[in-house]
């Protein structure tokens, strides 16, 4: 059974993955400080009969992405498929963002990936298979009022995703990025009503998206069946960006 | 380590890990040239050092490395 390392699981779309995959691959629930919602999910997934385990981990910090290896290392030999998922917002315009906003979203997003993808991709060339899928976000094509920083990183994300799936491909590693449009998920909660009326108007499919949408392309893109799908963007935003 | 016994390990990690024919590898080889070796390849065989001789190899030693023998050099020196 191959091991899913999914980022940022313990709720949201890190979560709907993590349930979703819990079927099939052993998954290893990746957290920074929400514990018990992370054990909820290994335990959620275990009484399904899978196998689980939750790490915790500050993607944005080299040491601990490395501790954080280690251990699944120790327990699960290696990861197959990363599921570079965790990021943050700290959101204002441009004129009034200040350097800490721009530079931790961009550490913990763009750099904290980077980390967790080097990391991993070692034991997926030895093994000759792997699995690289970023969670970007249709912000990170089509950019977005007071998110320069996440829009950036996210973006970011598009280049390193392609650019390693050129560098590996011939080990049969492919490398993908999703870009969510709006999902129902605590990140997206300030939205007020109105405000998402004005947004569904906006979208072909007449409904916010939810985190379950994002795992069923995350759990195809895991498949032996996806393995010509390499170095793409697959925007998931019910025709937001068409 | 003799530096004859750490070469026959040597040959049997690339013949192992990349699949290359045994007769090819002589002290002499160029890796890139001779094996066929392309950048990705030259990790798998230094991870594969790493594990078999339990040491850790900076990118930084590996610059002068363009043969078999030079390989074989490196790792002697460092048991």
């Amino acid at each position: 059974m191959k091991t899913v390392f999914v980022t940022g699981a313990s709720r949201g779309i890190g979560k709907s993955i993590a349930l979703k995959l819990g079927k099939d691959y052993r998954v290893v629930v990746g957290f920074t400080s929400s514990k018990d919602m992370a054990d909820e999910v290994v335990e959620e997934i275990k009484k399904l009969g899978g196998e689980s385990l939750a790490v915790q981990l500050n993607i944005a910090d080299r040491n601990s992405v490395d501790e954080a290896f280690n251990l699944i290392e120790e327990t699960y030999n290696h990861v197959d498929i990363l599921v570079n998922n965790a990021g943050i917002t700290k959101d204002n315009i441009l004129p009034r963002m200040k350097d800490d906003d721009w530079n931790d979203v961009i550490q913990t997003n763009l750099t904290g990936n980077f980390y967790t993808s080097q990391r991993a991709i070692k034991k997926m060339i030895k093994n000759k298979w792997g699995r690289l899928i970023f969670i970007s976000s249709v912000v990170g094509i089509s950019g977005n009022k007071g998110q320069a920083n996440y829009a950036a990183s996210k973006a970011g994300l598009i280049g390193l995703s392609k650019s390693i799936s050129k560098e590996v491909g011939s080990r049969n590693i492919t490398s993908n990025v999703i870009a969510p449009g709006y999902i129902e998920t605590d990140m997206t909660s300030f939205i007020d009503v109105e405000n998402k009326e004005n947004i569904i108007e906006q979208l072909s499919i007449k409904r916010i998206g939810t985190p379950e949408d994002i795992a069923n392309m995350v759990s195809f893109l895991c498949e032996e069946e996806s393995e010509y799908i390499t170095g793409q963007v697959i925007p998931i935003d019910g025709g937001l960006t068409t | 380590m003799e530096v004859n016994e750490v070469f026959e390990k040597v040959k049997g990690l690339f013949v192992e890990e990349l699949g290359i024919d045994s007769e090819k590898v002589t002290m002499d080889a160029k890796l890139e040239e001779d094996l066929e070796i392309d950048s990705l390849g030259i990790v798998e065989v230094v991870m594969a050092f790493e594990d078999e001789f339990e040491i850790e190899i900076d990118d930084d030693e590996l610059t002068d490395v363009g043969t078999v023998g030079q390989a074989v050099n490196l790792l002697h020196s460092k048991l």
